[in-house]
Order: C-alpha cells, then sequence, then structure tokens
C-alpha cells in the first residue's frame, strides 16, 4: 500500500526530484527555499490568517470589531463574548447536540465499516462480489441524488408509522451509508496476512471470534482514519440535519449558527464560531497523522 | 470442517498445509445443506452484513430507485402520489431559471479550476522537495480544511463586508484599493463565493497531491539525473507523467463536487444578487424545501437525476478522453 512506501520515503529524507548535487548548486538551493519560504508565508497569512482573525475578534468589543477590523485590540479585550455565546446564545446547547449527532453518526459509521469490511475483507462469503459492485456503485452517485427521496422517507419512513423527523436517527442512521469508509476497511483487511486468521480457524475461531480477537486488534489504523473522519463530516455537516431536525433545541451548532446570526451582536457571534471550530481544530492538531494519512488514502482509493 | 468452509475462495497465499487439508476434506464431504451452511458461519457471516445491508438498503440504494420513481410522479406528502409521465421534466425545462442556474453552475465549476487546481499543485511539489518542517506545512495547508463549512463562510461573509470598514475592504484600503462590494454586485459575487470555497478546500487537494508525490519512485529521479535532466526536465517528464492520474481523478472529483455546490451560493448570497449566484442544487433545493406551502418534490427529482445523468455522461466522456493520456 501507498502508506508503507510514503513512510519509508519520509524516515530516508527524502532524496527525491531535487538530487544530492543539484542540492549544492546554490541557485537551486536558494531559488526552491525561497519558493518554499514563499509558500510559508503565504500559508500563514491567507491559509492561517482567517482563523486568527477569528480567534482575535472573538474576544475583541463588537465596536471596535466594527469599526476597525485590523487592529489588535484598540480598546483592551473582551473575552465575556465567549461566557456570553456560551450561555446567552445557548451555544453550549447547540454544541453538545453536535457532540452527540457526531458520536452516534460515528458509531453508525464505525459498526457498519468493521462488519461490512469484515465480512467482505476477511469472510468473503460467495455473494460478496455482488454487495462490493453495489457499494462501488453508490460511489458513482452523485449525493444530490439522495436529498430529496431521502427527505421523503424520513418523514413518511416504509414500514413505519412513525416520522423520524427531529429525531437524531434521522441523521445517526444514514450517515452510516458511505461507501468510502467500507471499502477502506475492506482494503485494510485484504491485506493483513491471511495465515493469522486460518490458524485460528483451524483451533475453531468463528466468524465473530475472529472478527474480536484477531481483526479489530489488528485495524487500529484503518479505525482511527475512519473515526477522525466521520467525526469531522458530522460537525460540518449542514443541510441534511437543517432539513430533518426542525426543532431549534436539538439542532446542531452548524445549523443554528445561521439562524442566530441577525439577531446576534457581532463579537459574541464571532465567540459562537469559535467555539464552534476549537473541536475540529484540536482534534486535528491532536490526530493529525489520522487526518493526513486518510486524505491521502481517500485519494489512492478514488484514483 | 467447519473452518475449511469458511476459508475464503480467493485467499490470495493459501499456505499448503490448509490447502492439502481443504482437498482433504471434500473427498468426504455432504452436500451443502441449510443446515451445513449454519453450522460453517454462514449464518454468522450474514448477520455480520446486516448492519451493512440494512443502512444501504434503507438510506442509499432505496431512495437511489425511489428519485427514479418520484420524478415521473407528483407528490407533496399528503395525497397519494399521482403518476405524471414526463410532466415534471418539461416543468424543470420550461423553467426560466434553470439556464441561469446551470450557466453559474458552470461558471463557479471554472472559476474553482482555475483557482483551486494549479496552486495546490505547485505548493505540493515545493512540500515534496522540503527537508525538514515537512508536517508543520502539512498542517497549515490542512488546516483551513477541518473549519465546519458553515463557520468559514460565516466568517468570509463579515470579511466580504462592502463597506470600506469590512476586513478586506480595510486591507485593500492600505494599498489603496477599493472599497468593492464583494457580494453586493452581480459581477464580482460569484469570484468571492470562489475565493471562500477554494480556501476551504485546497489543503485536501494538496495532501492527495503530496502522498501521490512521495510514492514517486526515486529510481526515476535517479536514472532521469544521471541521464543529465535538469531540474525542470525533471519536473515535466517525470514528476508529472507519474502523478498524472492522480491530476486526472481528482479535477473530475472537482468538478463533480462544484457542480453540485450549495453551501456557499445558499448562506452568502441565497442566489443573489439578482439570481448571479442561482446554482443547479439551488434551485433543486428551492423547488422542494423553499415553499412553506408544501415543496415540488418531483421537480426537484427530475433536476437532481437530469444533473446526475449529465455528470455520469460527462464523467464517462472525461474518461475516454483522458484514457489514452492517463494510461501508463
Amino acid at each position: 500500500m501507498r502508506l508503507h512506501r510514503r513512510r519509508r520515503r519520509e524516515t530516508e529524507n527524502a532524496q527525491g526530484l531535487v538530487s544530492a548535487p543539484e542540492w549544492r548548486q546554490s541557485g537551486v538551493r536558494f531559488g526552491l527555499g525561497g519558493a518554499q519560504v514563499v509558500l510559508l508565508v503565504c500559508l500563514l497569512v491567507f491559509g492561517l490568517g482567517p482563523i486568527l482573525w477569528l480567534a482575535k475578534s472573538a474576544i475583541t468589543p463588537t465596536a471596535d470589531t466594527l469599526s476597525s477590523p485590523m487592529s489588535l485590540f484598540p480598546n483592551g479585550t473582551a473575552w465575556d463574548n465567549l461566557s456570553r455565546a456560551w450561555s446567552e446564545v445557548e451555544v453550549g446547547r447547540y454544541f453538545w447536540n453536535t457532540v452527540v449527532l457526531a458520536f452516534g453518526s460515528w458509531l453508525t459509521q464505525i459498526v457498519v465499516a468493521v462488519t461490512g469490511g469484515f465480512v467482505l475483507g476477511v469472510l468473503k462469503p460467495r455473494y460478496a462480489p455482488l454487495v462490493k459492485v453495489m457499494l462501488l456503485v453508490t460511489l458513482f452517485v452523485p449525493a444530490v441524488v439522495l436529498l430529496v427521496p431521502l427527505y421523503i422517507e424520513i418523514v413518511n419512513p416504509p414500514l413505519v408509522d412513525v416520522s423520524l423527523i427531529d429525531s437524531y436517527w434521522a441523521v445517526w442512521l444514514p450517515a452510516g451509508a458511505s461507501a468510502l469508509n467500507v471499502i477502506l476497511v475492506t482494503r485494510f483487511f485484504e491485506y493483513l496476512p491471511r495465515e493469522v486468521f486460518e490458524a485460528a480457524r483451524i483451533d475453531g475461531a468463528g466468524p465473530l471470534q475472529l472478527l474480536i480477537r484477531i481483526a479489530l486488534p489488528m485495524s487500529k489504523p484503518i479505525v482511527a482514519v475512519v473515526s477522525v473522519f466521520a467525526v469531522l463530516a458530522s460537525w460540518k455537516d449542514f443541510l441534511w440535519p437543517l432539513l430533518v431536525l426542525t426543532n431549534p433545541d436539538k439542532q446542531p451548532l452548524s445549523v443554528r449558527l445561521p439562524a442566530i446570526q441577525s439577531q446576534t451582536e457581532l463579537g459574541v457571534f464571532l465567540a459562537a464560531m469559535l467555539i464552534a471550530c476549537l473541536v475540529p481544530i484540536i482534534g486535528f492538531l491532536i490526530f493529525q497523522r489520522p487526518f493526513l494519512r486518510g486524505t491521502g488514502l481517500g485519494g489512492a482509493v478514488k484514483g | 470442517m467447519g473452518a475449511v468452509d469458511a476459508i475464503p475462495r480467493e485467499s490470495r497465499t493459501p499456505p499448503a498445509a490448509t490447502a492439502a487439508l481443504r482437498e482433504a476434506d471434500r473427498g468426504h464431504r455432504p452436500r451443502r445443506t441449510p443446515l451445513t451452511w449454519v453450522r460453517n458461519g454462514g449464518l454468522t457471516t450474514l448477520l455480520l452484513l446486516v448492519p451493512t445491508l440494512f443502512v444501504f438498503g434503507a438510506f442509499s440504494w432505496y431512495p437511489i430507485a425511489q428519485t427514479v420513481i418520484m420524478s415521473l410522479q407528483s407528490t407533496n406528502l399528503v395525497d397519494p402520489p399521482v403518476w405524471v409521465g414526463l410532466d415534471n421534466f418539461r416543468t424543470v425545462l420550461e423553467d426560466p431559471l434553470l439556464p441561469t442556474a446551470v450557466k453559474n453552475t458552470v461558471y463557479f465549476a471554472l472559476l474553482a479550476l482555475l483557482f483551486g487546481y494549479p496552486i495546490p499543485l505547485v505548493a505540493a511539489v515545493l512540500m515534496s522537495e522540503l527537508r525538514r518542517y515537512r508536517g508543520v506545512f502539512a498542517v497549515l495547508v490542512y488546516l483551513p480544511v477541518v473549519i465546519p463549512p458553515v463557520v468559514a463562510v460565516l466568517l468570509w461573509k463579515t470579511f466580504y463586508d462592502g463597506s470600506s470598514a469590512g476586513v478586506f475592504n480595510t486591507v485593500l484600503g492600505w494599498v489603496g484599493l477599493g472599497p468593492y462590494p464583494w457580494l453586493q454586485s452581480a459581477s464580482t459575487a460569484m469570484p468571492s463565493l470562489v475565493l471562500e470555497a477554494t480556501w476551504a478546500n485546497a489543503g485536501a487537494t494538496v495532501i492527495i497531491y503530496l502522498a501521490a508525490l512521495t510514492a514517486v519512485s526515486t529510481e526515476l529521479y535517479e536514472a532521469a539525473s544521471v541521464d543529465g535532466a535538469s531540474l525542470w526536465q525533471k519536473v515535466w517528464r517525470v514528476t508529472l507523467p507519474q502523478i498524472r492520474g492522480v491530476l486526472l481523478v481528482t479535477m473530475i472529483l472537482q468538478i463533480i463536487a462544484t457542480a453540485q455546490v450549495f453551501l456557499e451560493p445558499y448562506l452568502f448570497t441565497s442566489g443573489g444578487p439578482n439570481n448571479s449566484t442561482l446554482t443547479v442544487l439551488l434551485l433543486i433545493y428551492n423547488y422542494a424545501f423553499a415553499n412553506s406551502l408544501g415543496g415540488d418534490y418531483g421537480s426537484a427529482a427530475a433536476l437532481s437525476l437530469m444533473l446526475a445523468a449529465f455528470l455520469a455522461l460527462f464523467s464517462l466522456a472525461y474518461l475516454r478522453l483522458t484514457r489514452s493520456w492517463s494510461t501508463t
């Protein structure tokens, strides 16, 4: 897999495009180094800049942000923007709604991806190729096709006589239907050494024991990748919870932020937005590896 | 014999011992009956697949089939649906807003390619040649991607404030430019949307390119160096040809994603000013959900089907046209 090759290259300290003799030419070194410094400055100004501005303005009095948005604390700070956002604008409640939604979506995605990937990648029953093709097909169907019928299905579910509108199940269950997750886990399991599973089988282990005792302990890297993307996707989701969660008390931050904007003072509103960013940013800084690896893997699968 | 039947048929490297065991077992094996199937773990296997089958069946395969049916029906969620043939498609095609929406979506997609395609490639090539601090660059590049899109859009909306005290207008005012109307003018609204979308998404593309670049075999570079290739020649003759598969796929994926752009026009401008940012997906949303009296779900389904069919045909044509170039 790409993964291993990439890690090896990184430890070798990359003698790639630019060879050692070229690196010794001052023109190449300064040209490339200069371009890299320019890139770093661009990343800091254009990439990080907006986020730093949000952090600064979230603790600046509204009047200052409105009159001189680019000056740094001309009249001191306003830390109470954060506490006012948390309690007055009820960001605290929406924050917990977001957490609950993300946790449930994560759970369904992990259960589906691990069990599905295990059956398709390890047990491989005779109908496995058919299921795989059916999963691959959904990758090629644009998300927009699902929007309206899925909404109708949530309002009027077939077989059951209960509308799922305003129920978190309406968000949790459809989140599990991510073909990319199942395919990533299937591929990971296919690369695990076959001998381990066969030895356990000969010792009399059934499918369930194979999953719990052998596959799961070995699948930490891929579970980490699926997990960070499940939580991030749920945290970022907007249109679907907007459609199926109509009760404001149940809505997540992403849905509430546009709704509260017009009645909220700018400083407090920016503080609320900062709170909404904190979990993804801190989570990313802690779990960089699965994030970056997963993005590369996603590209590799699609490629 | 219970264990043997569950051995995967196409297992890559069956050890000789188990293969022999399987052969020996086949000899005195009874016919397959439901009972042996259960005893061999067939039922457990199927049960383990139930979450996948249920979730995809209910929330992917069923609604996909349902779209086709709904596009031929008139549905309002109260009365039973009525078959109306191709009426929904006719309604959509006769909608005077459709050409506007298509034009705007194509414009968005083209601008997004212009802004968001070359920059990540240059950034990734520069980053792949970093001797140190590559991790720091990767974190900085990817950080905007983890910001919730709603926050990104609403934040940029405050940046785009059209008054001279807006964030961008203040900065541009330092060098004597502006103030610009940004979102308030029909001509600058769409580029403003694309600028934010590029900021929010380019990082993921950089990381994908970076993974592809680091997978390029060092031997190729060494061979090129031995043959006396210059740095530029190596970029053009080795790097780009080696990652062209990824380049082509990210391009079509980006086109498919931008053809379904919704969040930016919905939150920035609601399609305005003067419908200059009305996209196809916003039109679908408006058909189905904007009318408080009950949505025109049939037309929405019809338009989503047409968009999906167009994207499928476009992707096929794209893959056909680029096939000769992408295969190694």
